[in-house]
């Protein structure tokens, strides 16, 4: 993996190794899409968070045909996308992006390549634990737990928090925050129904 | 009366969309509409759990469509997320036998069992598609006259489910406006991204979104922007401050739940619409509706000004054609 991945050159390559990752991501459910891919941009041209993606989503693309996998899974594009679909109903060969950026996500996370400068796994990790535990979403505690989970880690500078405040305080005196959590009576089906799905393996 | 199985998602439920869920319910009883809260209903997973995990995302999902499959009734939201997510568990499993098969193995494990025959639908979209603006026209008591309103879709009404609108310039959400007697302003950038959940981790990266989609917004002319989702609001509404200090601007624009401003319209009485759980103020911009509307809430009955109303209505529409 790490010789094609120690590969810079901008010349994207077919190798054999490639062709691992590239059977990989094809094996996903909605990743199979990426053959189909033209290499036209017009993904990239419609996303609102190209310039902040260290690959744009069709050179994404590229990257996985070449093999790179190190390129492409440490990257931070797929941890800024915002799942707003504009690529996916645009692209000419029906690629689904979208789903692929998520499938990529989860490849990520499942080789732990995640990139440090991201923090959203962080969140979608919160926000996980809140739906094991109550089988919904608990807003104040998934951002609780997430703040400081950032802070811990010193991925959040605890005074950048500070601006935080009024938007916090705004939520509360409008009441749109409810302190304590609300427990759905099937919270246990939600544990029984992911612990199956763990045990059967899952579907990356 | 119509019946649907109703799910409300976590934030418009009682989190930081609840004004969403209120109006909601406020708007059913004028439109002869019941919505029946799917029993003990859980999270959809969203964007989140699909990224982290897909057959747990999926399965989890799908338990809501299981309950919902023993109704009979389409399962409604009103959250464009939760449309999105439900909607993506119906087409996985569709698509993908191996998914579909340890999914119903996951269910079998609390006793359920899905079949795959639940339609999800969007609030906006069953409004506008059984309910008809035809009809609403007919209902609407306290025209909206002269409200310059810009009709924000954000992505996942129309976007990736083919089917409801044009998913590249879609128009329904200004019909309705128009249908409310209330004017629908020219907003370029209507169906773009607000950040959606990336606005916890990447909140630099969402409140440019935000200014620019409100920067559009108010260029058309609009004095106030009304959105089908609960996170388009909160992220439009309570970082709008955040958006205004980084950007040196000032818009004041209030966000309206679609709800909300179909409600005032129908003569629900504005309380029951949460209107004080919008941060930026709604006061300016609906003073001269609401007022009127508490006046009329107490009779709702058929009257001349209804007839009224939707004669003009009537009037506004053609002017527009
Ligand atoms: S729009 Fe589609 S075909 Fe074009 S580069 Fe992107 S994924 Fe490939
Ligand atoms: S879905 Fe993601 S990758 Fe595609 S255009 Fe939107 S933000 Fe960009």
């Amino acid at each position: 993996m790490n010789s094609v991945a120690s590969k810079t050159s901008d010349v994207l390559v077919m190798t054999t190794e490639g062709e691992e990752f590239l059977e990989e991501v094809c094996s996903i459910p909605g990743g199979e899409s990426v053959r189909w891919c033209i290499q036209c941009g017009m993904c990239s041209a419609s996303c609102p968070n190209v310039a902040q993606m260290d690959n744009s989503p069709r050179r994404t693309i590229a990257l996985i045909h070449a093999g790179r996998r190190y390129d492409v899974l440490k990257s931070n594009t797929m941890w800024v996308c915002a799942s707003c679909y504009l690529c996916t109903v645009r692209c000419p060969k029906e690629v689904k992006i979208t789903e692929l950026m998520h499938a990529l996500e989860r490849l990520s996370t499942y080789y732990g390549l995640t990139t440090k400068r991201t923090t959203t796994a962080t969140m979608y990790r919160a926000f996980i634990d809140s739906i094991k535990s109550n089988g919904r979403v608990h807003e104040l505690g998934m951002m609780m737990k997430y703040y400081l989970t950032t802070v811990l880690t010193g991925k959040t500078n605890p005074f950048s928090l500070v601006k935080m405040l009024p938007l916090a305080l705004n939520l509360m005196l409008h009441r749109r925050m409810t302190i304590k959590p609300t427990r759905i009576k099937g919270a246990e089906q939600i544990k029984t129904i992911v612990e199956r799905a763990k045990a059967l393996g899952g579907v990356k | 009366m119509k019946y649907y199985s109703y799910f409300p998602g976590c934030s418009s439920s009682e989190g930081t969309a609840v004004a969403y869920g209120l109006s909601t319910q406020a708007i059913c009883g004028p439109l002869e509409m019941e919505l029946v809260e799917l029993e003990d209903w859980n999270c959809c997973g969203t964007t989140p759990y699909s990224s982290t995990d897909e057959l747990a995302s999926v399965a989890v999902a799908t338990r809501n469509l299981a309950l919902a499959e023993k109704t009979g009734l389409d399962l409604v939201t009103p959250c464009s997320a939760c449309y999105t997510s439900l909607n993506r568990a119906n087409s996985q499993l569709r698509q993908y036998p191996d998914l579909r098969d340890k999914v119903n193995d996951c269910l079998t494990s609390v006793g359920l069992e899905y079949k795959g025959t639940v339609r999800v639908r969007h609030l906006f979209e069953v409004i506008y598609n059984d309910i008809g603006l035809k009809v609403i026209e007919s209902k609407v008591v306290n025209p909206l006259s002269e409200l310059k309103v810009a009709a924000y879709y954000g992505c996942q009404l129309v976007r990736p489910e083919p089917g409801f609108d044009n998913k590249y310039n879609p128009q329904s959400l200004d019909e309705f406006i128009v249908s409310l007697g209330a004017e629908s302003t020219p907003f370029p950038l209507k169906d773009r991204c607000c950040g959606s959940s990336l606005v916890i981790p990447e909140v630099d990266i969402a409140l440019g979104l935000i200014h620019k989609l409100l920067e559009s917004a108010a260029s058309g002319g609009a004095k106030c922007m009304v959105t089908v989702c609960p996170l388009c609001q909160t992220n439009l509404d309570a970082y709008q401050a955040m958006a205004s200090r980084k950007f040196g601007t000032r818009y004041n624009l209030p966000i309206l739940f679609f709800t909300q401003l179909l409600g005032l319209a129908l003569g629900v009485e504005p309380k029951a619409l949460a209107l004080d759980k919008n941060i930026i103020s709604t006061e300016r911009v609906l003073a001269r509706f609401t007022s009127k509307s508490a006046e009329r809430a107490p009779a709702t009955s058929k009257s001349a000004i209804e007839r009224e109303s939707s004669l003009r209505t009537k009037a506004l529409l053609k002017g527009r054609e």
